[in-house]
């Protein structure tokens, strides 16, 4: 700052003999200059830092809390599959067997490992190593083959969730004061089963394709990821051709008037407002006046699919306009009408750009939580929904549910959908980036 | 003064006998309220080349818009006077702007070639105007465009590399290439030569030279020099009025106007 005041007076003590540049002045304006760019520089390099080290621990934190949610806990349990509690009719009939008492058939096979334990109460406490899923297994091997009646089978089945998170060693994590929710007898029984290796640790693939469940051992992200899809699916097939089409007709074909500024400024206002509006609107006008289901996809992907357009459109604005001018007069110069102007050059040049912005506003679709917990998606949905109008769950809302019970076991799971879930952002981002490089274009 | 114009537009027109292609009658356009160009009367002969030349934005680049109705795609821009191509006039309601601009091609300042290849870029006029029916024809049709242009020599070996990574001489050919590609009668030219090096602009010199025999030829150019070596008629525009036209050789030796002389000698001397 003070060097321009100073600099008359020193132009006219020096003499004429040595240049503004070649002064002593003028060094050390040179080392100041020098010095605000270092600083210049270092600032741009702690942010980059600061936000890298952000980054690396919130993914460590979460990778670290998920990671043991891709292995589960099993069992091999040899249960004799007794006629008088699978079949008590004897008919043989899938309706018969469907209703069977398989919980009682596990139990069974239970207490013949462990002959000694007889009191009641110590029945029912090693009877929790039995999750849902195990009476679940041993029904599916039978409805597949009903001549295994009577006979002694094997099935591998998931532990309860507390053994699989003493298993995976978090019980001993428990805070002082609260109980341990394993009681020494049942830890004991544990060790015994793991000492005669009947306790197994194997890759968790019932958890990338069951729906959601209240044990957390059997609770899977499959239903989430399956819903997921379909309500992205609606979006792009709506958000895409409409986007396309507006930002084709506004950038190539509309006249500049007030009417088109006026439609332009509210599609940059619509892109600004909140994702829940979109959600209450969803709720008001699917729901409520035309009677859409709820929980749906089909209301949910319409949803997101309002909410992308202005994003879509924009990109696609973006990318048309980048297309240079010159392109377009060469082929009207040639004769071509200006929808094959269109179609034949500006489309086709400017589509990466759009398919870049399409996939990015798609990645925030798939992230967006907030206006589908207003068209009600937020339920507890078992089904792994087979169609667009079915009850579903996406992939966020499952987080947040999960995120939001209680079970120690649902700590993990919640972590491992988020790893889910950015998975998927990641591939979609990575595809967005290759197009881009791919068909990066220099005029 | 609009006296003089029509007269020295219409004289010379007599003397040589030469079939008038395009004529331009009382043409006027304006860029919203802004009039960029006065009462216009021009004629274009055929198989001439004329020469438009004047100081920047003195209307040139509009005018010659005005003659395949390119104008038509700039917003707020309107016209009203006549032109005519062959007795025609080319803004009644019933002339079809894509066939006009066929018959009427145009060159523009930066060579513009699609990203597309080289062959590509000379097919597409002829297939969008369904003027080839098989893949023969459409390879006779970029060889013959191609030969007249001068490039094919050039690139008869890498047809179907991209038109974008020749030099920029030979873009401009390929260009002038894919607008004869279509059969045009009229090729209008923007300072074709303007983006180019001396040589490369001497090529589209001879080349414009050559072309005079099969079409007719209106260029607009920022050189004196080239207007004089290519051009058989000038005219000259100043500020949206169109001060003079003649014989190329009398403009530039013994202008009429004073406006004329001083840009002509501004720029020699
Ligand atoms: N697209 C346009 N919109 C508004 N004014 C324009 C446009 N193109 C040209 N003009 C104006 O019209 C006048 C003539 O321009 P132009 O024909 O490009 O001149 P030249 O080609 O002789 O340099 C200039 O004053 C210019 O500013
Ligand atoms: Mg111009």
């Amino acid at each position: 700052m003070t060097d321009i005041v100073e600099r008359p007076q020193g132009v006219a003590s020096r003499g004429a003999a040595l240049g503004v540049h070649a002064t002593e002045e003028a060094q050390k304006r040179l080392k100041r200059r020098y010095a605000s760019e270092w600083r210049f520089r270092a600032y741009g390099l702690t942010a980059i830092l600061i936000s890298i080290t952000a980054l690396a621990v919130l993914l460590w934190s979460i990778v670290g809390q998920g990671y043991t949610a891709f292995t589960a806990t099993t069992m091999s349990l040899t249960v004799t599959v007794d006629p008088a509690l699978a079949d008590p009719g004897g008919k043989r009939a899938q309706d018969d067997l469907r209703t069977g008492d398989f919980q009682g058939i596990a139990r069974a096979g239970l207490r013949s490992v462990f002959p000694d334990v007889k009191e009641r109460s110590d029945l029912r406490a090693l009877y929790t190593i039995l999750s849902n899923g195990a009476s679940d297994a041993i029904r599916d091997r039978v409805l597949d083959n009903p001549a295994l009646i009577g006979q002694q089978i094997t099935v591998r089945i998931p532990v309860a969730s507390d053994y699989d998170m003493y298993a995976k060693g978090f019980a001993a994590k428990t805070p002082k004061g609260g109980e341990s929710r394993l009681s020494p007898k049942q830890i004991a029984w544990f060790e015994t089963l793991k000492a005669d290796g009947k306790i197994h640790s194997s890759f968790n693939i019932w958890f990338l394709t069951s729906g959601d469940s209240r044990q957390p051992e059997l609770a899977g992200v499959g239903g989430a990821i399956i819903g997921s899809l379909l309500t992205l699916a609606i979006t792009l097939a709506i958000a895409f051709p409409l986007g396309v089409m507006a930002a084709v007709y506004l950038e190539e074909f509309a006249p500049k008037n007030r009417w088109t500024d006026l439609i332009e400024v509210n599609i940059n206002n619509l892109a600004a407002v909140p994702s829940i509006v979109f959600g209450l609107l969803g709720l008001a006008v699917f729901l409520n006046v035309f009677g859409l289901p709820r929980s749906a996809p089909v209301v949910g992907g319409v949803v997101l699919a309002l909410m992308s357009l202005p994003i879509i459109i924009i990109a696609s604005r973006a990318s048309l306009r980048a297309v240079p001018p010159s392109i377009r007069q060469a082929a009207l110069g040639l004769g071509a009408s200006r929808v094959q102007v269109v179609t034949h050059h500006v489309l086709p040049l400017a589509m990466p750009g759009i398919l870049t912005g399409t996939i990015l506003s798609m990645a925030h679709a798939l992230g967006e939580t907030a206006p589908l917990l207003m068209i009600g998606m937020v339920a507890f949905i078992v089904d792994i929904p087979s169609g667009a109008t079915q009850a579903a769950t996406v992939l966020p809302v499952q987080i947040y549910l999960w995120a939001d019970s209680p079970e120690r076991g649902f700590v993990e799971k919640t972590s491992a959908a988020i790893m889910v879930l950015l998975a998927f952002l990641l591939a979609m981002n990575a595809i967005a980036i290759f197009l881009r490089k791919k068909f990066e274009r220099k005029w | 003064m609009l006296a003089t114009d029509t007269q020295t537009a219409a004289a010379p027109h007599a003397a040589h006998g030469k079939r008038v292609k395009m004529k331009a009658t009382e043409v006027e356009v304006y860029y919203s309220e802004k009039r960029a160009l006065n009462k216009i009367n021009l004629d274009v002969r055929e198989h001439e080349v004329t020469a438009l030349i004047g100081p920047s934005g003195c209307g040139k680049s509009t005018f010659l818009r005005t003659m395949n109705r390119m104008n038509d795609v700039i917003d707020g821009c309107r016209m009203a006077g006549k032109i005519l191509l062959d007795q025609q006039d080319i803004y009644d309601p019933n002339i079809d702007v894509v066939q006009l601009r066929a018959r009427v091609g145009m060159v523009f300042q930066k060579p513009n070639p699609f990203p597309k290849s080289i062959y590509d870029n000379v097919a597409y006029g002829p297939r969008i105007h369904g003027l080839v029916r098989s893949r023969e024809e459409t390879d006779a049709v970029v060889q013959k465009s191609l030969e007249r242009a001068g490039l094919w020599k050039e690139v008869k070996d890498r047809l179907h590399e991209g038109g974008t990574s020749l030099s920029g001489g030979q873009q401009q050919r390929l260009c002038i290439a894919r607008a004869i590609a279509v059969d045009p009668e009229v090729i209008l030219m923007d300072e074709p030569c303007s983006a180019l090096d001396p040589i490369a602009t001497a090529k589209i010199e001879e080349l414009i030279d050559e072309l005079r025999t099969n079409y007719t030829i209106v260029i607009v150019t920022h050189s004196m020099q080239q207007a004089a070596r290519v051009s058989q008629r000038t005219a000259f525009f100043h500020l949206g009025d169109l001060v003079e036209v003649g014989d190329t050789a009398q403009i530039f030796t013994n202008p009429n106007d004073e406006r004329t002389q001083g840009y002509i000698t501004g720029r020699f001397g």
